[in-house]
């Protein structure tokens, strides 16, 4: 009897581990190679223990991350089954069907986009804009924020110099205007035998480095990319006065109050400058901002942070990503099973905590999210007011036309903001032509 | 029919037994050897360039594969011959494929000569001359980077130390002045060195009987150097001008690595251009137009080159 039994169980343990064997898939979740990459990675060993699916990752460096993915996408590759794709791609992800629509699955699993941050939803997982047509959870939150040197800011003499010099209290800057009065007082300033300068910004020149860095200012004016949402009408908006004054002000900025040499730099580049003494400020992704906390020379207590500030209004340039299920996977069904993990509030809270921005309202709204990291409330505001740029299939096209002629004008001094912004009009006006909307 | 020897051996030639090889002809043979050859050529060379040709008259675009496709006619070619942007960066390329010629020639040439005359270590210094061009053009973009960096930067400390001038105080890649020149200093220390070895072959070919009677003649060095070594060397001068030429109208990593293109579009060659409407902004069939334009330009430039290099051969 005892000898039956004990086949009994080895049968049925045997059975079990073939069937459970049967349904686990090797799974490839694609991103960028920064911090939070590891988090996830982190956080993902929990769904391999829960799912019996073994998770891979493919996380390609920033610079190199649209071109490595888009063409992976567009050749219908099978690299990947999850894609954490940019905000931008959503348009062209769901029009060229490289993205699986996700709302019978959301309805299925009783997932509810109300149970995510407005603002994510809308930028990370919607098309045509707007709509109720799902094409990605939110999986990052993230915005375009700045920190600063906060043990400089609280030394005397430098206080005191800067109150000779500008009549005001030293602080975190209130205004846009204000943000450059502090750069141009840093800049050349000696400080502990070491000149510095006064910020890091966005100039890069290849990707979207410029764009993202000018779009911090143009929005805090009031800067809209066209009259009516949806029109494509953009004659005096994108070209607008506010906006030629925002263009103007990143030129000063960029002219007056950044370290030499700075004409090409995103956000290594910023990172690099702070970390190495450099600037008093540097503007960067909130998703950089737990690894600057942690930086031993800089961060801790030397460290603090502020969002983007407003002008006319407030304005933060969107960041982040949603999670996507790649329409060329074979094991679409497992890469389903992540996303209804991932959804899951318990395992979003486990990811704030891991370093990753999670979008879920039930992170955010917790009453002690803002105290939970000295960057939370400064992030749970500038995800208030974010903006994101054209999210179209055409986004490519509409940003590389941007990066150049703001290129062109901030840091190659050829011509005048109103003249770039006018080319600008003139180039996405052609991108719009091209693609049957004007 | 005549019958002469000679027919009788033409008989008895091999001909006649290939014709036996499984029943194939000898025309046969050749061609099942050569087909394969050819097939490979149409495929990776004739096909994509017809190809190319048929896209460039419509607005396909590969990453939009739901998008209808429409035959646009002449527009790409208009818009790319009407694009005063497109107009500055061929101006950009011929910028810095005229400049790295000049100064790749005249340095490379005169390296040649140099070294041609036997010294003590003129093998050492071949080998450590032409170094430069042994390595990945994308490891001397980077390299030259930070050589070129305002702060820490050598090349603006050594400029400095001649010139009084503060290190910080210029920016070889983000000045629009300068970034133009700093790419043609890299490229002309990279590749100088082949221009070098080219010329030290036309160098070297020279017959030294040639010099011998030239100094019976009492001709002066000067003269020898006129009448002898440029047209002896010219040839190899002119092909090493072609090589570098075709090379230069290409040039892609370099600039990537070490201006991206700008500031601006100061830097920005046609060849990097060319690759963002392609592959970034992804107008394939406004990009097939583009690059149809360079192909018909590089091959007439090239052959009307190649015959005045024959001619000059031929003198």
């Amino acid at each position: 009897m005892k000898t039956l039994k004990l086949a009994s169980v080895s049968a049925f343990s045997l059975a079990a581990a073939a069937a459970s064997s049967a349904q686990a898939e090797d799974l490839t979740l694609c991103w960028a190679a920064w911090d939070p990459a590891n988090a996830l990675v982190e956080l993902s060993k929990e769904f391999e223990a829960q799912s019996g699916h073994n998770m891979s990752f493919e996380f390609i460096p920033w610079p190199n991350f649209a071109d490595r993915m888009l063409n992976e996408l567009n050749s219908g590759g099978k690299l990947c089954d999850l894609l954490i794709g940019d905000s931008q791609w959503i348009g062209g992800g769901a029009e060229n069907g490289h993205y699986v629509k996700l709302n019978d699955f959301f309805d299925a699993e009783g997932i509810s986009m109300s149970d995510f941050a407005d603002a994510t939803v809308y930028a990370y997982s919607t098309w045509p804009k707007g709509t109720p047509n799902y094409y990605a959870l939110p999986a990052m939150g993230d915005a375009n924020g700045w920190f600063y040197r906060k043990d400089w800011f609280e030394r005397e003499d430098i206080r005191a110099a800067f109150k000779d010099a500008t009549g005001r209290e030293l602080g975190e800057p209130k205004t846009q205007k204000e943000l450059l009065e502090i750069a141009q007082f840093f800049q050349g300033r000696e400080i502990d035998g070491n000149t510095v300068y006064g910020a890091s910004i966005f100039t890069e020149r290849g990707s979207e480095g410029i764009t993202m860095g000018i779009t911090s200012a143009l929005y805090p004016w009031g800067f809209k990319y066209e009259n009516t949402p949806g029109s494509y009408d953009m004659e005096g908006a994108v070209n607008s006065p506010e906006a030629v004054e925002a263009l103007e002000f990143y030129k000063e900025f960029y002219e007056t109050a950044t370290p030499p040499g700075y004409t090409n730099s995103y956000m290594g580049e910023s990172l690099d400058a702070f970390k190495s003494g450099q600037v008093a400020m540097a503007m960067n992704w909130f998703a950089f901002f737990p690894g600057l906390y942690a930086d031993p020379n800089t961060g801790g207590d030397k460290i603090d942070f502020f969002v983007n500030p407003p002008q006319n209004q407030a304005g933060s340039t969107l960041g982040g990503q949603g999670i996507s299920v790649v329409a060329y996977s074979d094991k679409q069904d497992a890469a389903l099973e992540y996303i209804k993990w991932f959804a899951q509030p318990d395992v979003q809270a486990k990811w704030w905590e891991l370093g990753g921005y999670s979008a879920h309202n039930s992170v955010l709204n917790d009453p002690g999210f803002k105290d939970s990291a000295p960057f939370a409330g400064d992030f749970l505001e500038a995800m208030g007011s974010v903006q994101d740029f054209w999210q179209e299939p055409a986004y490519a096209e509409l940003l590389l036309a941007m990066q150049k002629r703001m290129h062109d004008y901030v840091v190659a001094d050829q011509g005048t903001a109103k003249e770039a912004l006018d080319k600008l009009v003139e180039d996405w006006t052609e991108v719009f032509e091209d693609e049957g909307k004007l | 029919m005549p019958d002469t020897p000679a027919d009788r051996v033409a008989a008895a030639t091999p001909v006649r037994v290939a014709r036996k090889i499984k029943g194939l002809s000898d025309r046969a043979i050749a061609w099942i050897f050569v087909a394969p050859t050819i097939f490979l050529l149409l495929a990776i060379n004739i096909f994509p360039l017809i190809w190319t040709i048929n896209l460039s008259f419509t607005n396909f675009k590969a990453n939009s594969p739901n998008r209808e496709i429409k035959n646009v006619g002449l527009r790409n070619y208009e818009r790319i011959l009407t694009d005063s942007d497109i107009w500055l960066n061929m101006q950009a390329t011929a910028h810095f494929l005229f400049w790295t010629i000049f100064f790749q020639v005249l340095i490379g040439f005169t390296l040649a000569y140099l070294i041609n005359k036997k010294f003590k270590g003129n093998d050492l210094w071949t080998t450590i001359i032409v170094l430069p061009m042994m390595l990945s053009p994308a490891v001397v973009g980077n390299f030259w980077k930070f050589l070129y960096q305002p702060q820490i930067g050598l090349f603006n400390y050594i400029v400095a130390f001649f010139t009084g001038k503060e290190p910080s105080s210029f920016e070889m890649l983000g000045s629009v002045d300068l970034a133009p020149w700093s790419i043609v200093i890299v490229d002309t220390w990279m590749w100088t060195p082949f221009v070098m070895l080219i010329c030290l072959a036309g160098l070297r070919s020279i017959p030294d009987y040639i010099y011998e009677a030239a100094e019976v003649d009492r001709a002066s060095k000067l003269r020898q150097f006129f009448t002898i070594t440029i047209p002896m060397v010219l040839p190899f001068l002119m092909l090493a001008v072609l090589f570098r030429g075709i090379e230069n109208f290409k040039m892609f990593d370099l600039v990537v690595q070490l201006t991206g293109g700008g500031p601006g579009s100061t830097t920005e060659l046609t060849s990097i251009n060319l690759k963002r409407e392609a592959f970034e902004k992804w107008r394939t069939g406004y990009a097939s137009a583009y690059a149809i334009i360079l192909f018909v330009t590089v091959f007439g430039l090239a052959s009307i080159y190649v015959k005045a290099l024959n001619k000059v051969k031929e003198r």
